[in-house]
């Protein structure tokens, strides 16, 4: 064996990550040009609009949270499927917080209700060894009624009741980037580039102006933080020392234990922090969407992040792609009916070429059963004017459900994810 | 054999305590927002004990029963089925639908909407059960999505194909009613409540999935599956087909919880139907142990703490206290089982290792 | 020129676990930059020894000594902070992990939290250099074949500062290029001044590697060699004891009626043949032996004939009825019986009473159950006379199966096989971590069960138990028979040779 083989295998290792983000960049102008095509041939502008963009995003925030919270659990080898539970207590502590002490306190208020939840969880799970599926479960179910309970004890006579909050009204700051997106800049209205160059409804370059100002205008500062959480738990999770620790928890907690790593504290660290980005996703849908704690809220976002999760593959890049692609359904559902049917055309041309692509790759079943998918779809298109609201609402569980069946050999869990850890007892 | 009673005395001993932590945990509670919990309480026992209240528990209990038991099935091959709720909430939309499209003498009606629901539970669940055998899906996520996809598509068969037409004053959108042969009369008025009749099928259903799972090779065939699934497949048993068809049992049984509400109280699908009563099933089954015993005991507590918080709020108590209580019976009684689960098996062992010894030296002077 | 003085001593060890002493008085002296090869039959203490010195069990008595100065360790932690690292058997790794994450796991190299990659990837190139072990830092260890997965592990010791490598049975999982290899790099290491200890039962490799020996038996140290003044038939006798021969049953049983005939048999995993070819039969009366070091198809032939693998390749016929495609159930129903190589992994339902697992298998048939139904009654008087018959140690037929030791465990499995009368039985492994009563058990009931006619596929690693009761003998490597052997006459070292292929070389 030579050291010179080495160093070529170890450039090639390096060339090969860059060919996958070049693949990923090329994807996604792929998926634009055909967007900016289909908006173009069906005439429906709020496909490609800032505003669609902009709601994508802030529908897409809550699922992001949750996603990356189900990532930080699982990394360490914890199942959280109460999830959903912990964003409850979010949105509750959130509002109460934001209601007595303003936003950032509301902030505050909603991560430690969350985290409050996950403790409960990791004690349970971790320190007592309760199956995870089953202390999850229950914490959804506690953290409905805690939520209840305290309503009517905090709402009740207050201008809110059992199931809903006062007002609360949100006053963090928020950004529009100036000169491109038409931001203030030291009280001067700045002129709005990517809106000008938006409204001349050019094919591409107008659709991709879109997405770039739909990313720029009115972000709230929990958008921004959410979005630059992405990169910072790949950073944190794949770069850093207790980074590593923690996923060796999920990846083989025996081997992590037997190098003196505390796979029990990895665990809960991963739990803890998987409960305060859930909380944070509460409070968000409090301070920034509906301005007030209703039940039933979260409406099974915490579920669509896990749902996020398993599609991004357990990787932040991927669980970010999905929490966007999923708000964007949800966004183009609320924002234009025409929009949703559009995107059916959307959905049979990239079916076709992918069935196309999997004939060429000799994959016959797979490419056909495609093929014929996306002929039907094309059929549902064409023979239609409008896509059910529901069957906007099911597509983030159907797509996740299509993914797992189709492509779950691609998909690659931690090794000891969901698996009951003790110290000592060895199970392979 | 003493010692066997006393360690069942032991898992009998967790449940109890758990009610009584539980108890103390809503104390705490009332004590907060500055109720008194004795008083509390004393109206819950006082308004609990009435004859009505009783013959409610049993009304409240039953479809949790149902559910426990669709979960309990699961559970006791290690099939985690999630979605008991969505299956249910398809199963009792279909059933109701079905119910009200046909008309067949009573009892055959009866028996009809029960199957066309427990065929529509078993279907969603075999939807979980076909994605894990074929592609390896964990059934924990596919249940989950599709118990997302069931409130998505019920909503649309009902507001598109299955809604009874609309009077030009009404609001409400459900199916058409069932006529009287697809309903169930009251087994008796105590109190002036209604016993609903659907408590006999749901006891002749808990024995039977006793029979089924603790009598039969089949149910040998899923409880080893369940313990050790390779020792399993080693003995003959093929794990695809108990995966599915032990998700199918479980979606069928699933299929029936709606079942007493819709013969006794609805007559059609509504939107009030009661949702949530999946997730409370994995509760009950959790805390009785997955057996249809324990299940019953777990649902009439769950039933009873319901039907009894109702006078809280006659007493200016806000009853959404007893959710906590649950809350802390259910997380409590699964740390507490498996504290026991550990502490009996190391029992065992040094039982079974002493007892050993005592044998082995017994045949030692024996050859001596 | 001064004798140095030992790297590690271990003086009057002794441990006991409830109803076993493990070690009674062990002592062990190693020098530095030796191969200590420490040998025994499985059962024989080994393992515990190991643990103990590791610190991942405390001694009851005896004291340890490293590099002159006597120790405590309370943890593998101590021992590592000792200079002493240990590869398990089962390897410690994360396969979702590259190289260099699962060697700096636990003692990483980091600026401010952020993980030094450089630094790292540096140290791991310098060991593995310095040491002759070649490895890749950046590769995902799920690429890496078990022998690459080895060096990993040694890597991890060594980036620890380890200079003294415990190696628990290291070539079990290796096939034998493998084997070639690994002794390629210990003796590196051992040149570079490591002091390495290699437990094994293994002989020839044993005898090829070790500097010096030390034989464990029944929890004692038996003696202290060097691997040129013993034959491995002394040590087999060492490790055995003398008054311990392997059972003869030389009066020959076999009959003409072939009651399971393999034909053309072949698993494809991959791209590559695990089992390929394989054809042989076995008659009512027999014991065909099939030796090979581990992971050289015996599981896929196992698993194949009973129907947890589909062939890609051939026939199998039982009692002359074609059953290759035949589901697991069937075939036992037939009369197949198994006793599996991982008896707690794949026989038993652990927290469950003792006449549910004598069921276990039989499920469908009397007197476990009628019809559909399970008759409790007959199962538990069928598990009575199981225990009586078999002399499993039991309070009774309600224990838990997982109250019962290792032997007993063992003694049950086989009795559930064998009172069910089987015509052909399969037994991998069938007294591999077993104490020497049991074992002696075993092979009585092995023995009778073939006087009365049962025909039975024997597939061991202990290659006295092989040769000790086989009819006849076939050696399996790389997927393949390759050669057919008499037990009257062939030697462990003849067989051996044939199972590390050394013996195939030389005919071919």
């Amino acid at each position: 064996m030579s050291w010179g083989g080495l160093d070529t295998a170890l450039a090639q290792a390096t060339r090969g990550r860059r060919l996958e983000a070049r693949r990923i960049l090329l994807l996604l102008a792929g998926v634009l040009i055909l967007l900016s095509a289909v908006r173009v041939i069906t005439g429906a502008p709020d496909l490609t609009s800032s505003d669609t963009y902009g709601a994508a995003l802030r529908l897409g925030v809550p699922i992001l949270l949750a996603g990356l919270g189900g990532l930080y659990a699982e990394r360490t080898g914890m199942v959280n499927i109460g999830l959903e539970g912990m964003m409850i207590l979010g949105t509750w502590f959130g509002a109460w917080g934001g209601w007595h002490y303003g936003p950032v306190w509301g902030v505050v208020l909603g991560i430690a209700g969350g985290t409050l939840g996950a403790l409960i969880h990791a004690v349970a799970t971790v320190t007592f060894g309760v199956n995870q599926i089953v202390s999850g479960v229950a914490i959804n179910i506690l953290a409905g009624g805690v939520a209840r309970f305290l309503s009517v004890i905090a709402f009740t006579g207050h201008g809110g009741g059992a199931t809903q909050s006062p007002q609360v009204t949100s006053e963090l700051p928020r950004l529009t980037v100036p000169v491109l997106a038409g931001g203030k800049l030291f009280g001067w209205q700045s002129p709005d580039v990517l809106g000008w160059l938006e409204n001349r409804h050019w094919f591409l370059l107008s659709d991709t102006s879109a997405l770039f100002r739909g990313f720029m205008i009115d972000l709230s500062i929990l958008t921004i933080i959410t979005v630059l959480l992405v990169p910072a738990t790949f950073f944190f999770l794949w770069r850093t020392r207790l980074g590593l620790r923690m996923r060796s928890g999920g990846e083989n907690p025996w081997a992590a234990e037997s190098l003196g790593v505390r796979v029990y504290t990895m665990k809960y660290l991963g739990v803890l922090i998987s409960g305060a980005l859930a909380g944070l996703a509460g409070a968000f849908l409090v301070l920034e969407g509906a301005g007030i704690y209703r039940e039933g809220q979260t409406g099974g976002r915490g579920f669509i992040g896990l749902a996020a999760m398993i599609f991004g593959n357990w990787r932040p890049s991927g669980v970010g792609a999905a929490a966007g692609l999923f708000g964007y359904a949800h966004a183009l559902d609320l924002r234009s009916a025409p929009a949703v049917h559009a995107l059916l055309l959307f959905a049979a041309i990239s079916l076709t070429l992918l069935g196309a692509w999997w004939l060429y790759r000799r994959r016959l079943t797979v490419g056909i059963s495609t093929l014929v998918i996306g002929g039907l779809v094309f059929l549902w298109f064409a023979v239609t004017d409008t896509v059910p609201a529901q069957f906007v609402y099911i597509t983030p569980y159907v797509t996740t459900l299509v993914v797992l069946a189709f492509a779950s050999q691609r998909l690659r869990m931690p090794t000891y994810d969901g698996i009951p850890f003790r110290k000592g007892e060895q199970i392979t | 054999m003493s010692k066997r009673y006393r360690i069942r005395l032991l898992w009998l001993l967790v449940p109890a305590s758990a009610i009584v932590l539980a108890f103390a945990v809503s104390s705490i509670a009332l004590l907060a927002i500055g109720e008194s919990p004795i008083s509390a309480f004393r109206s819950m026992f006082e308004y609990g004990s009435q004859q009505n209240s009783l013959v409610s528990m049993v009304n409240r209990a039953v479809p949790l029963y149902v559910a426990g038991l669709a979960v309990a099935i699961g559970f006791k091959m290690n099939l985690f089925n999630i979605g008991v709720e969505g299956q249910y909430r398809i199963a009792a939309l279909l059933a109701a639908a079905a119910g009200a499209a046909v008309t067949l003498p009573a009892p055959l009606h009866i028996v009809f909407i029960m199957l066309v629901a427990m065929a529509a539970g078993a279907a969603w669940a075999g939807i979980a059960g076909v994605l894990k055998v074929k592609r390896g899906v964990h059934e924990v996520v596919s249940t989950i999505m599709l118990n997302s996809i069931a409130t998505g598509i019920g909503a649309y068969l009902l507001a598109n194909y299955l809604r009874k037409p609309r009077l030009p004053h009404e609001l409400i959108i459900q199916t058409r009613q069932i006529p009287p042969s697809g309903q169930l009369p009251p087994l008796a008025v105590i109190g002036g409540e209604n016993l609903r009749s659907f408590v006999l099928i749901a006891a002749v259903l808990g024995f039977l999935v006793y029979v089924l799972i603790w009598r039969t090779r089949f149910g040998f065939d899923l409880r080893a599956s369940g313990i050790n699934p390779d020792a399993a497949r080693v003995s003959g048993v093929s794990p695809n087909r108990m995966i599915l068809t032990t998700m199918l049992i479980s979606g069928a049984v699933a299929g029936l919880i709606g079942m007493s509400d819709l013969f006794g109280f609805f007559h059609a699908y509504t939107l009030d139907f009661p949702t949530g009563l999946g997730f409370d099933g994995i509760a009950v089954a959790l805390v009785g142990l997955n057996h249809p015993v324990g299940v019953a005991a777990a649902a009439m507590v769950f039933g009873w703490v319901d039907r009894a918080a109702q006078i809280l709020d006659l007493e200016g108590i806000p009853k959404e206290v007893i959710i906590i209580t649950k809350g802390v019976i259910i997380l409590s009684v699964v740390v507490a089982y498996e504290v026991v689960r550990r502490l009996v098996q190391t029992q065992e062992v040094k039982a079974a290792a002493e007892e050993t010894r005592r044998l082995e030296e017994q045949k030692e002077v024996v050859a001596a | 020129m001064t004798e140095p003085g030992p790297a590690v001593e271990l003086k009057g060890i002794t441990k006991t676990f409830p109803g076993v002493v493990a070690n009674d008085d062990v002592n062990l002296v190693v020098l530095p930059a030796e191969i200590h090869a420490v040998v025994g039959e499985n059962g024989a203490g080994k393992s515990t020894l190991m643990k103990i010195l590791y610190g991942m069990l405390r001694p009851d008595g005896g004291t340890i000594s490293v590099d002159g100065r006597d120790v405590r360790f309370r943890s593998p932690k101590d021992a590592i902070a000792a200079g002493i690292g240990m590869v398990h058997q089962h390897f410690m790794l994360a396969t979702n992990l590259t190289v260099l994450e699962n060697v700096v796991l636990g003692s990483e190299p980091a600026h401010a939290g952020v993980l030094d990659f450089d630094g790292a990837r540096t140290r791991i190139k310098e060991l593995s250099e310095s040491y002759g072990v070649p490895l890749d830092p950046d590769r995902l260890l799920e690429d890496l074949a078990v022998g690459e997965r080895q060096r990993v592990e040694i890597v991890k010791v060594l980036y620890r500062g380890a200079q003294i490598l415990i190696l628990d049975e290291p070539t079990a999982v290796l096939v034998p290029q493998e084997v070639e290899e690994l002794f390629g790099h210990l003796r590196e290491l051992k040149e570079r001044g490591v002091t390495i200890i290699f437990i094994s039962h293994k002989l020839d490799e044993v005898l090829e590697i070790a500097d010096s020996i030390t034989v464990i038996r029944d929890g004692h140290t038996v003696a202290t060699v060097k691997p040129h003044d013993v034959t491995a038939r002394q040590l087999a006798e060492l490790m055995v004891g003398s008054e311990l021969p392997t059972p003869e049953t030389r009066e020959s049983t076999v009959t003409e009626e072939v009651l399971l005939s393999v034909r053309g048999l072949g698993v494809r995993i991959g791209d590559r043949w695990a089992l390929e070819e394989t054809s042989f039969d076995i008659h009512r009366g027999e014991i065909v032996g099939i030796a090979g070091v581990e992971g050289n198809g015996q599981r896929e032939l196992v698993e194949t004939l009973m129907g947890l693998r589909k062939p890609d390749a051939g026939d199998i016929t039982l009692a002359d009825v074609g059953v290759g495609l035949w589901p697991t159930r069937r075939r036992r129903e037939a009369g197949l019986g198994y006793i599996p190589e991982d008896r707690q992994g794949r026989g038993l339902l652990l927290p469950s009473p003792l006449w549910e697992n004598a069921m276990l298998g039989h499920q469908t048939r009397d007197p476990f159950s009628k019809g559909p139904w399970i008759n409790k009654g007959g199962a538990r008087r069928r598990t009575e006379d199981l225990i009586r018959e078999y002399n499993v140690m039991t309070p009774g037929p309600d224990t838990s199966a997982l109250a019962l030791s290792g032997g007993n465990q063992q003694k049950l499995i086989v009795g559930r096989e064998m009172i069910a009368e089987p015509k052909v039985l399969i037994a991998a492994q069938p007294t591999r971590g077993i104490d020497v009563g049991a074992q002696e058990a075993v092979w009585e009931q092995i023995r009778a069960a073939r006087a009365a006619g049962l025909a039975l596929l024997l597939i061991s690693a202990d290659l006295e138990e092989l040769i000790g009761l086989s009819d006849t003998l076939y050696v399996i490597l790389r997927g393949r028979l390759v050669a057919k052997l008499d037990p009257a006459t062939v030697t462990p070292e003849e067989l051996g040779s044939y199972m590390t292929g050394a013996a195939e070389a030389a005919t071919a």
